[in-house]
């Protein structure tokens, strides 16, 4: 048995502190085993949000020695354990109490996107046929599970705190997806570009680097969208041959 | 009720996992106000694990399957002691609900023709799975959150429900707690909807997260409503076993669908040696068949891998407790093997079984491309439950509906994999569309403010104990530690006699347990709410397993190890008498109408 010394930001809206723990840890532990080792052992009443501990629900978003991970999906053989690991909520959110942010501003996020529209089913029985090549991009994106680690690494909402102008990258895939989807029919062009601020991102790629379900969420989500919208509003030609085409 | 914010619905849906949300959509269409309590975060509920698929006879890839031979593998899976109605109603309208959820934007991998593909699963005839890749949980659980969000459906994200409060007969309301600030809150409304899933938390080494601690189960039985079934526990026979930390996490029966194999220590594979009586026609005697099978041959019976989960997870006990077991105290499940059947076989894993290969990657470093998985049984889904009328979903309450894992009847004995998201989706719609309909019929009642009040003041009791006085964490150790040992995957008389006094002791810990800290997000209170419905629901099991004395499905007993014939033909029901005690009955089976039984004939 080896042990370990947890350095865990404990605290609410008005302040916090870092409270160091020390316990002892077995093989194969992750960090979210050790958080709750320390809460049913020292800290009955240590707030952290979980759900299925492995990877799937995207409950328990954490800031692992500064890096936005997975506390479920962090094994301790893969950060040094020989000094203390500093464990603290996502820095986008608000804090509620010590590991638990306000997640809520991105659930009003995805209720203003237009939602799935699809056309008219392509068989009497009122089912539809896709291929499998046209779905593939789409299923990418809709592995995402909602932890929000994309939305708390993106410098747009982390330091320009830009809530109310840019929906971050977890909405901007989500949009892609919907755009993507062979049997949608909804133009989400215009808010992209206005409301939802998708000129804001200047292609960093912190957020695929973060993203625990590996969606290339910049290079195959983002970039895309960018381009559908600068074909649309800012394409010279484009402008042309919509003006023209209006006129007959 | 000037004390409490109270909120005022038509129809409230406790759980927002498939069934809650399915049937919050389908009330709110009907055209009543709705309210959606979910114990976590909006989409994070326990569907989101489910694997493989979702079971609906399409017959996309083979046109042979239709409701009948779903209908018969279905009864046939939970040894015939199933509602025949839930069964019969889940194999004819599955396929529409699957048909609706691609209307609302879920994206189902495809056939080449361009629909939606089917895989193979234990206990089912044909290819009947509608899957995504092995996220298909996933997928339902965003779908019916994303339509839902413009639905008008008004919902309550980490609230947690304590108590439903009644006015007669009939639920009229029910109380609990916000997590953010531990506020008390009242909800009056004339129909509920129980949605809140399972109960695995009772043991020991489980696939369910921190919420399956039976809350619905418990809530409906303290309200008065009888359960029904609850010996049935199912134990997956497929879960981690190594590290430690993820023992009994899942692994999905997928990978035996796409050609996993189970092997012991010595390599045999094991399976092979006890096919029962009632699968022999169905099931190849030789590998090479069985291989053939998972590949889409039609022609080819189904590996023995591929038997019900109750009789594979007994197996994998047997080869453990034998002595053949592998290092860590399970058996081998091997998918790396097909690289000898088939070229690219890596890409092949990793495209059909992605979460899989992500999951032992980080959480067990290891390449199931390259190497054999460790496997072994863990608890994990509760075919009993809440004892409900199989066209409405109403419970032995007025006003009171369940569906999904909660309510009882639809899986009998045992639960086929790939049924429990169709289960769902079929009686999520149910439960929904009647709860509406109740509450059109009926108005508001009036609020009882002394069982709000005393609701109160027993959730607050945990704060004012004395200091030094115990945890709650201990007592749901405890309790866990001994469910695992004495009411687990084999039962014997003598160890469940001992598991009811066990029960009572911990009552009485349970009692006592203090709470430090405030009500602010404070998992120490929670959890010492939450130990009251393990302990209603460890009850109910093995009161129930103890009066079953014969075994069948998930309910295996050492001294009765054979079916019995008197048994098949009645469901262990267990209600809340009026001094408090459980009480208990043996309920006869309603006869299957004729139609049916010739279903079931044909089938053979």
């Amino acid at each position: 048995m080896k042990t370990v010394t947890f350095r865990i930001s404990r605290g609410d809206a008005t302040g916090s502190k870092l409270v160091d723990y020390t316990t002892e840890v077995s093989e194969g532990m992750v960090v979210l085993d050790v958080v709750h080792k320390i809460q049913a052992e020292q800290a009955n009443d240590m707030a952290c949000r979980w759900n299925c501990k492995a990877g799937k629900c995207g409950s328990c978003s954490a800031e692992i020695n500064g890096m936005p991970k997975l506390m479920c999906m962090t094994r301790l053989d893969q950060i040094p354990i020989d000094k203390p690991v500093t464990i603290e909520p996502m820095k986008a959110f608000p804090r509620l109490r010590d590991l638990v942010t306000d997640v809520s501003w991105n659930f009003r996020v995805k209720k203003k996107i237009k939602k799935f529209n699809p056309r008219p089913p392509d068989a009497p029985d009122g089912t539809w046929r896709m291929q499998q090549e046209d779905i593939d991009r789409v299923q990418e994106f809709r592995k995402c599970i909602e932890c929000f680690l994309c939305q708390d690494v993106c410098h747009v909402l982390r330091d320009h705190d830009k809530h109310e102008e840019f929906i971050g990258p977890r909405y901007l895939v989500y949009t892609a997806a919907l755009e993507m989807h062979p049997l949608d029919t909804e133009d989400r062009l215009p808010e992209l570009k206005q409301a939802h601020g998708i000129g804001f991102c200047n292609i960093t790629k912190c957020c695929t680097k973060v993203c625990p379900e590996h969606i290339t969420i910049t290079d195959n989500a983002i970039i895309p969208l960018k381009e559908r919208v600068v074909d649309e509003f800012y394409d010279p030609l484009g402008w042309l041959w919509k003006l023209l085409r209006k006129k007959e | 009720m000037t004390n409490y914010e109270t909120f005022e619905y038509d129809v409230l849906v406790i759980g927002a996992g498939g069934a809650g949300l399915r049937a919050a959509i389908e009330a709110s269409a009907a055209g009543v106000t709705v309210g959606l309590v979910c114990k976590s975060l909006l989409g994070k509920a326990h569907t989101v694990m489910a694997e493989g698929g979702m079971a609906a006879a399409m017959g996309n890839v083979d046109d042979r399957d239709n409701w009948k031979v779903h209908f018969a593998d279905t009864m046939r899976g939970g040894q015939y002691v199933n509602n025949w109605r839930m069964a019969e109603l889940h194999a004819k309208e599955a396929p529409d609900r699957v048909h609706e959820l691609e209307a609302w934007g879920a994206v189902f991998d495809r056939t080449k023709d361009g629909k939606i593909l089917q895989r193979n699963f234990g206990g089912h005839r044909y290819p009947r799975l509608a899957h995504v890749g092995d996220r298909t949980g996933l997928e339902l659980i965003r779908t019916l959150q994303d339509h839902g969000i413009h639905q008008g459906i008004n919902v309550h994200m980490e609230y947690t429900i304590v108590t439903l409060l009644k006015d007669g007969d009939r639920v009229v309301g029910a109380f609990g707690y916000d997590r953010e600030r531990g506020r008390f809150r009242v909800f009056r409304t004339k129909a509920i909807v129980m949605a809140t899933g399972g109960l695995g938390r009772a043991y020991k080494i489980t696939t369910n997260s921190w919420e399956g601690t039976g809350d619905g189960v418990s809530l409906a039985y303290h309200a008065g409503a009888e359960l029904m079934d609850m010996e049935f526990i199912q134990f997956h026979p497929t879960g981690m076993v190594w590290p430690p930390s993820v023992k009994g996490i899942l692994v999905t029966e997928a990978v035996r669908g796409e050609g996993g194999v189970l092997r012991n220590k010595d390599g045999k594979r094991f399976m092979f040696d006890d096919i029962p009586d009632n699968y022999k026609s169905q099931t190849s005697d030789n590998p090479e068949e069985g291989w053939r099978y998972t590949q889409g041959d039609k022609n080819a019976k189904r590996p023995p891998e591929l038997l019900t989960r109750d009789h594979v997870a007994r197996c994998i006990n047997r080869e453990v407790k034998e002595g053949r077991g592998s290092p860590h105290g399970g058996v081998f499940l091997d998918i790396a093997w097909i690289k000898e059947k088939i070229p690219n076989a890596a890409e092949h894993i990793k495209k059909k079984l992605p979460s899989m290969y992500h999951q032992f990657i980080q959480l067990a470093n290891l390449d199931i491309t390259k190497e054999p998985m460790e496997i072994g049984p863990t608890t994990h889904y509760a075919m009993g439950g809440i004892r409900v009328d199989g066209e409405t979903q109403m419970s032995s309450v007025p006003g009171l509906f369940a569906a999904g894992e909660c309510a009882a009847g639809l899986h009998g004995a045992n639960r086929l994999g790939g049924n429990s998201l169709s289960d769902l989706i079929v009686f999520g719609k149910r439960a929904g569309e009647f709860a509406a309909k109740f509450a059109k019929e009926n108005d508001f009642a009036a609020l009882d403010l002394t069982q709000v009040e005393a609701a109160e003041q027993e959730a607050l009791e945990p704060f004012g104990r004395a200091a030094a006085a115990e945890g709650p964490y201990r007592v749901q150790y405890d309790l866990q530690d001994m469910m695992q040992s004495l009411v687990g995957i084999v039962r014997r008389e003598d160890e469940m006699v001992r598991a009811c006094d066990e029960v009572e002791k911990l009552k009485a810990r349970a009692a006592k347990v203090v709470v430090h800290g405030h009500r602010e997000y404070n998992p120490g209170w929670h959890t010492a709410l939450d130990l009251k419905h393990l302990l209603t629901c460890a009850e109910a099991i093995t009161r129930c397993s103890l009066d079953r004395k014969e075994s069948r499905g998930g309910h295996f007993r050492e001294d009765f190890p054979e079916k019995d014939a008197e048994a098949a033909k009645v469901n262990t029901v267990v209600w809340k008498a009026a001094d408090g005690s459980m009480k208990l009955r043996r309920e006869a089976i309603t006869e299957m109408p004729a139609e049916l039984k010739q279903v079931i004939e044909d089938m053979k």
